[in-house]
């Protein structure tokens, strides 16, 4: 499956934190690596949406929505700073 | 729905379709009147929302073709034969209906005039949306940034935005290349062919001259134009990217 990127997921991430977030740089927990969440592996074709790191392939963002309610997983970030 | 729009936030709004514009045989332009529009930058999209009778919802995103400076918000999408979306909106939808959307979204693949350049726009097929909207832009805010754009196609009847691409080309600081893939005129002078290193550095300043570059098409396209590129000494900071799934849904 081929991944689309962090502009995939804006609006469903705006809905979430109430501002533009894909030009926050976000860390990866795994590998340290640092990128702009625009530039994040995305995959949005599972039950619920994958944002992965393009250095490591760790799972950085899961989100899920069900009936309504935004699940959103940070789990694989180690920081998130806004540009 | 919400009366009042929290300006920021994120809101579901209907807007009134007000012309469909045949682009080729599989892509439309939607003209649509969005009430309280707070104004967008050019290589934004919005998420347009389409709800069935029985309340099912299916969302996709589409860019924005328009420039700010533009009197209606125009989206253009491509028809997908097994898409859920596209079809309805390329076959169905009618002036004077309503569109459910929000927007504008997204930050980081936008350009303004005030981000200088040169600008290099590269566009596989319907990825040339959101970049029409920037050299739209350009002209709109009399831009003297040189811009080039390099648009892949399968064929000359694929082309999107012909006519707006030759007269946004007569500017002199902009250079429209296009490259066809599948099939070409016997008279055809432009570039054969899928975009290649070769094509890429045919097209592209010199990597010193620090490019401000735009890459936007499906997932196989953006990868290997971003990566020819950098191959050429580009510096990938300044090379931004917006894949369409294989499914197009942007």
């Amino acid at each position: 499956m081929d991944a689309l990127d962090g502009n995939a997921i804006a609006g469903q991430l705006m809905e979430v934190f109430g501002r533009e977030m894909t030009m926050t740089i976000g860390t990866c927990g795994q590998c340290g690596a640092g990128a702009r969440i625009a530039e994040f592996a995305v995959y949005v074709r599972g039950p619920g949406t994958v944002a992965r790191c393009r250095s490591c392939d760790a799972i950085l963002i899961v989100m899920t929505a069900i009936r309504e309610i935004n699940c959103v997983d940070l789990g694989g970030l180690a920081d998130l700073t806004p540009e | 729905m919400a009366g009042t729009a929290v300006r920021g936030r994120l809101t579901w709004q209907l807007a009134d379709v007000v012309e469909l514009v045949d682009e080729t045989p599989r892509v439309k332009s939607i003209v649509l009147d969005v009430p309280d529009w707070p104004g967008h930058r050019a290589g934004q999209h919005v998420d347009v929302r389409l709800t069935a009778e029985d309340g099912y919802q299916a969302q996709r995103s589409y860019s924005i073709a328009s420039a700010p400076e533009d009197d209606h918000v125009v989206l253009t999408v491509e028809r997908l034969d097994d898409g859920e979306v596209s079809p309805y909106l390329t076959d169905e939808l009618r002036p004077g209906d309503k569109l459910e959307l929000r927007g504008p979204i997204g930050g980081y693949f936008v350009w303004e005039a005030s981000l200088g350049g040169p600008l290099l726009l590269v566009a596989g097929g319907s990825g040339v949306v959101p970049l029409r909207a920037m050299l739209r832009h350009r002209a709109a805010a009399r831009s003297a940034v040189p811009a080039r754009l390099l648009y892949s196609s399968r064929s000359l009847g694929d082309v999107i935005y012909r006519d707006d691409l030759n007269r946004l080309a007569a500017y002199d600081e902009v250079d429209v290349r296009l490259t066809l893939t599948r099939e070409w005129p016997t008279e055809w002078n432009g570039h054969r062919g899928r975009v290649d290193m070769e094509l890429l550095s045919e097209v592209a300043w010199p990597p010193g001259d620090g490019a401000l570059t735009y890459i936007c098409g499906s997932t196989g396209f953006v990868e290997a134009a971003a990566n020819g590129l950098v191959e050429l000494g580009h510096d990938p900071a300044r090379v931004r990217t917006e894949r369409f799934g294989p499914s197009g849904s942007r």
